[in-house]
């Protein structure tokens, strides 16, 4: 009997697990949270200066987890609808790439820091939520607040932006890539992404 | 002589405008920075400064200073700006938070010795951020144009006509004595800049460093003012959505809020209708 009752569990649990709702916003934050400082805790290649494996074992955890497509679109702003979508496609690998770039460095300067949860405020219906978390620093410093703008997806809640201290990464880009898009085009842009060059600003108008 | 001061003033404000205007015709038009051709070049200035003398000594304070006398540092001035923060949050009628504040000034005077150690964080009182262009902007002052400050940076001009009360703030309740406050003022600065050192080895070199600035420092300032509750503006707009138009995420809430302001205002009308009406009768 009881043989029968746990294949019975077992056969049913996944039609359950698909039946259910996706997992909430701030507990799928949480859990990615801890998941990602467990690596930067216990991966020894940090310690040695290597960033390259602890980015790509981070990059499996969380990657499903955010609207790429989405974030390059607000990257982009207004002249998104003039890329074709073969240039979309280009742009997304290309942003990715340069947050990559930027952010790995960021993972050797924040390392050992706690993180706090805030109550998340939703409502069911809501289709994006903003998922608020504190930083608790070492050494005194004033907390840093992260927030994650989650949106619903078919897949599942995925975020599609990342607000610190009230500083939109990703929307943050909007003037700059513009900026290169008014000189050199769409194409500019995306070479510019794939390539990193950056040009010298002098500062002069 | 005012004849000959006047007309060289006046050829300063032209050539500040030709600035201005040939600075502003190349680019983009940014709603938040009308100043931006003016703003460049100090920005530049600004950096040319930072890379020649700000930045060294912060990063020779970071490698010579250990880290546990620097957060000490960092104790005591943050102790001292918490006094302003207080007094901040109290003139704009947030009693709770302007309450905290003293304490937390109180314990860490006494019990953090001097405000070496912030334990009124430990203890769970939390810090807050401060000061009196946030006061103006919670009094109802708009924030004006984006300006870039010689030396000081980025600013608005709300910000810039609080920054004299605002330092004058700082330096007193610190100390009396002028050379001492101001090597205080100047180990606080380099202390302030080395502490951004490790956002901007994160941030890395964007190409145009300084729309990067100006939007970062601009969303920061908002977030502050509200007290990290900025309204959240069509920053979300969905550029995918091409069959509806430009949809808003936030379309619901920005109907609801705008139909409550409204309410408000209605009632704030009523009431001053009221009032004037009463006074009406009385003069009768």
């Amino acid at each position: 009997m009881k043989k029968i009752l746990l294949i019975l569990s077992l056969l049913l649990t996944p039609v359950f697990a698909t039946a259910t709702e996706p997992m909430a916003p701030d507990e799928l934050v949480r859990a990615l949270t801890d998941e990602v400082l467990e690596v930067l805790r216990t991966d020894d290649h940090l310690a040695q200066g290597e960033t390259e494996p602890v980015v790509r074992a981070i990059e499996k955890l969380v990657l499903p987890h955010f609207n790429l497509r989405r974030m390059t679109a607000l990257a982009v702003g207004r002249d998104w609808r003039d890329a074709t979508p073969e240039q979309q496609e280009r742009l997304v690998d290309a942003f990715y790439e340069m947050l990559v770039r930027t952010y790995s460095n960021a993972l050797t300067e924040y390392r050992d820091q706690r993180v706090d949860f805030r109550p998340l405020r939703m409502s069911p219906d809501d289709r994006s939520v903003r998922v608020q978390t504190l930083i608790i620093q070492t050494g005194g410093a004033q907390p840093v607040a992260v927030d994650y703008m989650m949106g619903k997806t078919e897949g599942g809640w995925k975020a599609f932006d990342v607000v610190i201290a009230g500083v939109s990464l990703v929307t943050n880009y909007r003037s700059t890539f513009q900026r290169e898009i008014r000189a050199n085009g769409i194409e500019g842009l995306i070479k510019s992404l794939e390539t990193n060059e950056i040009p010298v600003d002098t500062g002069t108008p | 002589m005012t004849g000959k001061r006047g007309s060289r003033a006046a050829l300063i404000a032209l050539a500040c405008a030709v600035v201005m205007t040939t600075g502003c015709a190349s680019r983009p038009h940014n709603p938040d920075d009308p100043l931006e051709g003016y703003n460049r070049a100090m920005f530049a200035f600004n950096d040319g400064v930072d890379r020649a003398v700000v930045k060294p000594v912060a990063q020779a304070y970071e490698t010579a200073v250990p880290q546990l006398v620097r957060t000490g540092m960092g104790n005591v001035f943050g102790n001292i700006r918490d006094v302003w923060t207080g007094v901040n949050n109290l003139l704009q009628g947030k009693l709770e938070e302007g309450m905290s504040d003293v304490m937390r000034v109180a314990m860490n005077s006494t019990f953090g010795i001097f405000g070496l150690f912030d334990i009124a964080s430990e203890a769970g009182l939390e810090k807050h951020n401060e000061d009196f262009g946030q006061t103006l902007a919670v009094w109802g002052v708009g924030e004006g144009p984006f300006i870039v400050l010689p030396f000081f940076g980025p600013s608005t001009l709300r910000d810039t006509t609080a920054l004299p009360l605002d330092s004058f703030a700082y330096g007193r309740t610190a100390i009396d004595h002028v050379p001492t406050r101001n090597t205080v003022t100047a180990v606080r600065l380099v202390h302030l800049r080395a502490g951004l050192l490790r956002a901007e080895r994160a941030m890395g070199e964007p190409s145009d460093k300084y729309a990067f600035v100006r939007d970062a420092w601009l969303q920061n300032r908002r977030y502050r003012v509200h007290d990290g509750n900025p309204p959240v503006d069509d920053l979300y707009e969905d550029f995918d959505e091409e069959v509806s138009g430009p949809r808003h995420l936030f379309d619901a809430d920005a109907v609801a809020d705008a139909a409550l302001t409204k309410l408000e205002f209605a009632e704030v009308a009523a009431v001053t209708n009221d009032h004037s009406a009463m006074i009406e009768g009385m003069r009768r």
